[in-house]
């Protein structure tokens, strides 16, 4: 690292505010994902001008800036891939208003999600979004990545409720788009901006809504002998036009993991459980709870326990949260994935995970957003050992590939990053890819923000050429293939 | 030109002649050539032909809102998207549905009926309007207040850009973070970035049962009031409108309230329980209302079509009036309102409010007849309304007005300090400035 651009950037954020000792770089090597990269020094602004000053200083250096919450991300968006300073947004984390009466937020990037929902709880309010993560991940992470989480099918995800957002454009200027009222006249920039993975613009200030808090809750765990069993009951919930706030389903491999651990009350012997909740008004709440455990046993829940109270609920929910805590507990590895599928293709794909998994030899465990067709197949392996690594990552892009013939996508809500960028031809064209990069290139045209992350790039940084796939299903015939719409 | 416009879209899809070129006129400026692609490579094929001639294009659906922005500075070709109307694909089981752009939305309602969903995309010109034109002009719905706006609900979306190329983003599931969004700067983008061909969305279930309130108020606060505790409330309704001034008489809601000058229109839906609940807690909440009514079957359906036409009705029959639409804070609606009633009096102005509950505000200036002699004046409301609202901090713009009007008053407002972004976008979708140059914010 440039000792004069480490003086430079110390002369504003103090000594405290850099760091680039070998032992604080390899910190920041990791985020959630399996990916590593080293940066060469880690900033911490406390203001939007900090922010400033740092991206004119690595642009008049050429250095690549990477923009970091928590570092809880599971795709490698806050990773420096090519090296170059971290932004920690760590010490900007003040709420800066808290509106009740327009059910509006204006938070610093780096506030935790779950402290947002704390300071507004008591006013019977919460900022919808909830990533498993949520405890340390921040609202700039989450707006960075679109960020969803389990309650994300009846409340939207983190684009569904963000307003307004102050940003540092890679060019150096601080801007403002959106703001507190709705519908400004213009492009919809904040609906760009959010999930565009810390590639346009470093975000120093947002602007969100806030949801009221559901009058009622009623949490249901339904237990299965058959996956098929709990898989179907997801699709029938889905046509029968009942949209619970939250449809997770955990097979039985992963179960036993969480029980083992958290011991949340999922039976040992089932085959797969599924957590299901409803909100809203009382009166609404219990028909949809009546409803959904009557299609539960009509495919073959052997048992729907309804949760008592607040303390059963929180058992559940802490045995969904933390599962891939459980997880880590029987390997020091694993590899989450993050496919979707249209929600009437879930059991044939369950399926083929575990078809896909035995033929390469790995035993796969599940548990996802069952009510949108998000998928967390987790693959188990040995990080020493390199071959295995490389046939986990395979193991995952076949599923990845179903996901996609069955007319889904990539990521549903990890993000692209430098995991899935070589994956991104498989769903769009040249012609998508080139327009998207012309979108980046406008905002961002040197380069300098986030290089290497969601855009396909080769060894030697030329094109990786996938051919899209044919898609099937959804009654997009056959015959449209290569000119397919995903 | 027209010969190869005909070898894209056949001979008989193709015109030049200047009697069928009338309809295609925006804010009186007719184009020399319009053509309906029959494919979506058919349009992108039309665009590169434009991009290659230096014509400047506008994407059009049924033509009813092409009324919409400043007149265009160039228009030679208008590319109807009529003839894409298909269904691609429909996956009730998935609510999620995929249509060409140049699809009725009537027709595409028709199609979800029938599996008893729905979109939440209650808009004017309902009837005539396309799923493309709708999509492309930002009009909003009523139905936003429990479903949101199409930002919401559309998961992918393909168009042609300005260098006719088919382009995608998003996709046909409904959570999906697979690259950039691009689709949700084609919404109200009036078609400066591209022309939208297909569109993939998430449908919804229709509720059992549905049912309709109306209270009435002496005061704007008043009805104000009771709309943001309804907000508040945990009764989650369908639809939330403030009426008020001359909108009660204009929706015929009039006989219903009596004497009161303001309203409140309420829709809420679910279970038999769930609306005996709705019925008990707003009647609570009304208290001090003038009036407060529960709205029959007939009543509510007619009263909600009318709410949804509002803005169309005062285009077709006020040609004179302008139609300014506000965006403010839920609590600063009633502020908003008076403002928008006071600013309406002293100019000697009849005026028509529609508040939705998230703080848009539609506010009509009526005039006498067709406006020619209330022009001055109208161009004054609307720069006291505009600055009145940017001092507010909040937004304004005029969706519908007599052309006359945007000789005096730019209907966009003035670009927002993010206006050198939008440029940035502009360029990377229209590099060579051939979508409608010169209708949208900033003349983008």
């Amino acid at each position: 690292m440039d000792p004069h651009l480490l003086r430079e950037l110390e002369e504003f954020l103090g000594k405290h505010g850099v760091l680039s000792q070998p032992e604080d770089l390899l910190l920041y090597e990791y985020d959630g994902s399996v990916e590593s990269a080293r940066p060469q020094c880690i900033v911490f602004p406390r203001t939007a001008a900090d922010v400033v000053r740092i991206v004119a200083l690595a642009n008049c250096h050429k250095i690549p800036i990477v923009g970091r919450g928590a570092g809880t991300g599971l795709s490698g968006g806050a990773l420096a891939r090519h090296g170059g300073i971290i932004v920690s947004f760590a010490r900007m984390n003040q709420i800066l208003e808290i509106d009740i009466e327009n059910q509006r937020a204006v938070v610093q990037p780096g506030v935790v999600n779950s402290d947002l929902n704390l300071a507004v709880a008591a006013a019977g309010f919460h900022f919808a979004p909830d990533p498993s993560s949520q405890k340390a991940c921040t609202i700039g992470g989450n707006v960075s990545e679109n960020a969803g989480g389990p309650h994300t099918l009846a409340y939207g995800v983190t684009t569904n409720h963000v307003l307004g957002l102050e940003m540092v454009m890679p060019t150096g200027e601080l801007v403002r788009i959106g703001r507190k009222s709705a519908d400004e006249p213009g492009y919809d920039l904040c609906g760009l901006f959010v999930g565009s993975e810390g590639t346009l613009a470093l975000v120093t200030e947002v602007t969100v809504k806030l949801t009221r808090l559901p009058e009622a809750v009623k949490t249901l765990l339904a237990i299965y002998d058959r996956v098929d069993g709990a898989t179907e009951t997801v699709v029938e919930i889905t046509a029968r036009g009942i949209t619970p706030a939250a449809c997770e389903m955990l097979d039985g491999w992963t179960l036993r993991a969480v029980e083992a651990w958290v011991h949340a009350g999922f039976p040992l012997d089932s085959a797969a459980v599924l957590l299901i909740e409803v909100d809203g008004l009382r009166e609404a709440v219990e028909q949809h709870a009546e409803d959904i455990s009557e299609v539960c046993r009509m495919h073959g829940a052997r048992e729907v326990r309804v949760a008592r109270d607040a303390r059963e609920r929180e058992l559940l929910w802490k045995g969904r949260k933390n599962a891939f805590g459980a997880v880590g507990r029987l390997s020091p590895t694993y590899y989450v994935q993050d496919g979707v599928i249209p929600r009437t293709k879930l059991p044939q794909t369950l399926r083929e995970i575990e078809r896909i998994g035995k033929e390469n030899g790995f035993e796969i465990g599940n548990i996802f957003h069952a009510g949108d067709g998000n998928l967390h197949p987790i693959i188990l392996f040995d990080a020493r050992d390199p071959k295995q690594f490389d046939r986990a990552v395979s193991t995952a892009d076949a599923i990845i590939r179903y996901c996609i013939e069955m007319g889904g996508a990539i990521t549903g809500e990890h993000g692209v990053g430098m995991e899935k960028d070589r994956l991104m031809p498989l769903l769009f064209s040249e012609t998508d890819l080139a327009l998207m990069r012309n979108v980046r290139d406008a905002f961002n045209p040197e380069g300098l923000l986030n290089p290497g992350k969601i855009f396909p790039t080769g060894k030697g940084c030329g094109e990786v050429r996938i051919r899209p796939m044919p898609q099937r299903g959804s009654g997009n015939s056959a015959a449209s293939a290569g000119k397919d719409f995903a | 030109m027209p010969s190869r416009i005909a070898d894209v879209v056949g001979a008989a899809n193709g015109t030049n002649d200047p009697h069928e070129l009338a309809a295609y006129e925006a804010d009186g400026v007719r184009p020399s050539a319009a053509a309906r692609p029959g494919a979506p490579e058919e349009a992108a094929e039309l665009v590169k032909l434009a991009a290659t001639e230096k014509l400047a294009v506008i994407p059009t659906g049924a033509r009813t809102k092409l009324g919409i922005g400043m007149p265009p500075a160039r228009y030679d070709l208008a590319i109807d998207t009529t003839r894409l109307d298909r269904v691609i694909s429909y996956d009730p089981g998935d609510l999620t549905v995929s249509v060409e752009a140049g699809m009725p939305l009537a027709k595409l309602a028709a199609a979800l009926a029938e599996h008893k969903q729905f979109l939440p995309l209650s808009v004017p010109f309902q009837e005539r309007a396309t799923v493309g034109g709708t999509l492309a002009s930002g009009v909003d719905s009523p139905l936003r207040q429990a479903y949101g706006t199409a930002r919401d609900f559309v998961l992918g979306m393909e168009f042609a850009t300005g260098e006719g190329a088919l382009a995608k983003s998003g996709g046909r599931v409904v959570k999906n973070v697979s690259g950039y969004d691009l689709h949700k700067l084609m919404l109200g983008a009036i078609g400066s970035l591209g022309i939208i061909t297909r569109v993939n969305f998430k449908t919804f279930p229709m509720p059992a049962t549905t049912r309709g309130w109306l209270a009435g108020f002496s005061s704007a606060e008043d009805a104000s009031d009771f709309a943001l505790r309804i907000r508040q409330s945990p009764l989650a309704p369908q639809t939330l409108e403030i009426l008020g001034l001359r909108s009660p008489a204009i929706l015929a809601a009039g006989h219903l309230l009596e004497k009161s000058e303001w309203a409140v229109a309420i829709s809420a839906a679910g279970n038999g329980r769930v609306m005996e609940r709705c019925a008990g807690d707003l009647e609570t909440m009304a208290r001090g209302a003038a009036t407060f009514i529960a709205l029959d079957e007939q009543e509510r359906p007619a009263l909600w079509q009318r709410i949804r036409e509002f803005p169309a009705r005062i285009a077709e029959e006020s040609p004179g009036a302008a139609l300014i639409r506000l965006s403010v804070l839920p609590t600063k609606v009633a502020e908003a309102l008076r403002m928008l009633q006071g600013v309406a009096a002293e100019n000697g102005l009849p005026g028509a409010a529609l508040a939705r509950g998230n703080g848009v505000i539609y506010f009509a200036l009526l005039p006498a007849k067709d406006g020619a002699a209330e022009l001055p004046r109208i161009a004054q409301c609307a720069k006291e309304i505009f600055a009145a609202v940017a001092k507010n901090n909040g937004s304004a713009m005029i969706p519908w007005c007599a052309l006359k009007l945007k000789r005096e008053i730019n209907v966009w407002g003035a670009p927002c300090e993010d206006f050198p972004l939008m440029q940035r976008a502009k360029q990377a979708f229209d590099p060579h400035n051939i979508f409608a140059p010169g209708r949208f914010v900033g003349g983008l």
